[in-house]
């Protein structure tokens, strides 16, 4: 029996030998000819893999993930491009993939649209930086009618109390933001394994998480307390420099 | 958006029943919270700072204090009969030119600078455009006793450059924001950025009626006083006016002017946007008159962009009307029909300029020269109206851009 792709999500995680690792890769970046190749490359060696779809106004972001967006943005990197892409691949991905996408682009594009949309090309889920639980009610539900996962973000800075809401509103994986600010600013906070352990305690699926993974001693400190960990900007800069992201995100795996 | 003329009515009956925004945040359809996750919970504490603090009565005597020793309000009302007799209307100025740092923006940056003070902020960030929000933030966080750090577009940074000088002699840090289209929107991201990395400590003091909730209330609260001391000042002298003009970019002093007047139902109010050079997409900032529903900044507004959801560059001659949102309240305004929004052109709101300076011996800014504008065409359609006019800042600030359009007295002395 054929799983749910928010299932195939979670299903991916939770298999995963040690902590399991989520690439992240802005779309088209650094050359739009590239972006199937780099996806199969990555959809390889990762668990998951997030699809950044390039944003006029990364407000979330930091420097590395402005400057990939902007640089896609100006070779024509667009969600409808993104999804035909993927809908014309004629090989399987490795792993189930998610876009990580602003609001505004879902919405130009129309939810009941963009769910149909994903399925063909074959998204697994989204996850929306600037859509908090209070708004996501809408997108949702449509992508709940298509087995399509919704990623919710919890961060440092949410209540211990809001915590719980969150991580059950949340399918595929729960993805727990370890520093407050900004995408690749590297550090990690000292109260991070009671915070962790306060994110798993209230969910019910795996959680990884992510900002300012960097290198080895990252992976293996978080993937103590937690299922997964996101790479972000260390991968787009591994692209940017047309070094091989494969060999990296093998570097990274714990004691591999 | 289009709602129904029934609905239109009980919406516009909610607005003034003060239900407005409502728990959620939305004005109608229109507002929200739309922020990271990180921001969450600093917008919550902002809203429950704004509900326990913004009605106190010791609040309310500092800012009432400020306003009139500081800032310098009330501000005239002018009767300008010169621009009247040219029109063939009563018209009438409120004059935000006269406030403190040259401008409406002063009302909100003191009164937003009280409540960080009061909600325990370490620090302000603040984003501006053509420099008067960020020097009305630098002057009231001075004034205040707290560090100013304000982001500014690169490209702003050099054509501002006394702003700059003004800000940084005020005390306040500029950054000059090298991304994005390296203007308002950039510095507006930047901003936010800065206050996602510290969410405790910092406060984002917003420049317009725009923002996640509780913002575009705040703002439209610390405004509304343009609109209340007018009417009043207007009652005084004759009674209500037939209609009532203000530029419109974020909105933040159309919404502060227009909202004593909501309930006078035959008051007109009309919202002028920026036609800029033309009616193609990123050739004017005219948000409401051509824009679509969407998210950016924190709500859902009416916003000018591409068919795959990307936020488009605009244009106006204005650097406070280029921007490609626009205050959710003034979407629900339109789109239950209480308030028009009209557009006028660079060359129309330029012509205002030069036009109110010769009539009237008041060089108004180029946003306010866009109510100008719109104004003298309703004026020239209506004979015999009376005339309300915000006259949102001083034109000072806009001698280096009008040397690039010489005025018709010059024309005349060269001829």
């Amino acid at each position: 029996m054929s799983l749910e792709p928010r299932q195939r999500i979670q299903k991916a995680i939770e298999s995963s030998e040690g902590p399991a690792l989520v690439a992240f890769l802005t779309a088209g970046f650094p050359a739009p000819k590239r972006f199937l190749d780099d996806l199969r490359t990555i959809a390889e060696v990762a668990d998951a893999v997030e699809i950044g779809v390039p944003f006029s106004d990364p407000m979330a972001d930091g420097v590395t993930i402005q400057r990939s967006s902007r640089a896609a943005i100006e070779q024509g990197v667009t969600l409808r491009w993104i999804l035909d892409e993927l809908a014309r691949r004629d090989f399987e991905l490795g792993a189930p993939v998610l876009l990580m996408s602003y609001l505004n682009p879902l919405l130009a594009l129309g939810y009941e649209s963009l769910a149909s949309r994903a399925v063909e090309a074959g998204v697994d889920g989204f996850i929306v930086p600037d859509l908090p639980y209070e708004e996501s009610e809408p997108l949702k539900s449509a992508l709940d009618a298509r087995g399509l996962a919704l990623v919710q973000l919890v961060t440092p800075a949410t209540p211990r109390e809001r915590l719980r809401a969150l991580t059950a509103a949340s399918s595929g994986f729960v993805y727990a933001v370890t520093r407050t600010g900004t995408t690749g600013a590297g550090g990690l906070p000292a109260e991070l394994a009671d915070y962790l352990g306060a994110v798993k305690a209230a969910s019910d699926i795996p959680v990884c998480a992510g900002f300012g993974v960097r290198e080895r001693a990252h992976v293996e400190l978080i993937g103590r307390h937690v299922d997964g960990v996101i790479v972000g900007s260390a991968l787009v800069e591994v692209l940017e420099r047309g070094e091989d992201p494969a060999a990296f995100l093998r570097s990274l795996r714990a004691s591999a | 958006m289009e709602i129904q003329r029934e609905e239109r009515e009980r919406l516009l009956k909610e607005l003034l029943a003060g239900r407005f925004p409502d728990a959620a945040g939305r004005f109608g359809p229109f507002g929200g919270r739309y922020v990271p996750e990180t921001l969450m919970a600093a917008v919550t504490r902002l809203e429950e700072g704004v509900r326990t603090t913004l009605r106190s009565p010791e609040f309310e005597r500092q800012l009432a204090a400020e306003l009139r020793d500081w800032v310098g309000r009330p501000t005239a009302l002018t009767h300008a009969p010169e621009l009247g007799r040219r029109w063939g209307a009563e018209v009438y100025l409120k004059r935000e030119d006269l406030a403190h740092t040259g401008a409406h923006k002063i009302n909100n940056a003191i009164g937003q600078a009280l409540l960080a003070k009061q909600l325990g902020a370490k620090r302000i960030v603040a984003e501006t455009g053509a420099g008067q929000h960020g020097v009305a933030s630098a002057a009231a966080c001075a004034r205040v006793g707290l560090p100013c750090t304000v982001y500014m577009g690169a490209v702003d940074v050099a054509r501002q450059a006394p702003n700059v000088d003004r800000m940084r002699r005020l005390g306040a840090t500029v950054v000059a924001v090298e991304s994005g289209d390296q203007t308002l929107r950039a510095a507006i991201d930047e901003a936010i950025r800065d206050w996602v990395s510290d969410p405790e400590g910092t406060y984002y003091l917003i420049g317009s009626a725009i923002g996640p909730h509780p913002y575009p209330y705040l703002v439209r609260e610390l405004q509304a006083v343009i609109g209340r001391e007018a009417r009043a000042q207007l009652l005084e002298r004759g009674g209500l006016p037939d209609a009532v003009f203000a530029c419109v970019g974020g909105g933040s002093n159309a919404i502060g002017l227009f909202h004593a007047f909501l309930g006078d139902r035959d008051v007109r109010l009309i919202g002028v946007e920026a036609g800029g050079r033309g009616t193609a997409l990123g050739d004017h900032s005219a948000t409401l008159s051509a824009g679509r529903p969407g998210v950016l900044h924190g709500n859902y507004s009416m916003l000018l962009y591409d068919d795959d959801g990307l936020i488009h560059e605009t244009h106006s001659v204005s650097a406070g009307l280029d921007y490609p949102g626009v205050g959710p309240e003034h979407a629900f305004l339109k789109a239950i029909g209480r308030v028009d929004y009209v557009t006028a052109s660079d060359d129309e709101a330029l012509a205002a300029l030069d036009e109110c300076c010769e009539a009237e011996g008041i060089l108004p800014a180029l946003e306010s020269s866009h109510a100008l504008a719109g104004a003298k065409r309703w004026a020239k359609e209506n004979p015999g109206a009376r005339i309300l006019v915000g006259l949102s800042g001083r034109g000072d600030k806009d001698m280096p851009i009008l040397a690039q359009y010489p005025s018709r007295k010059e024309n005349r002395d060269v001829a």
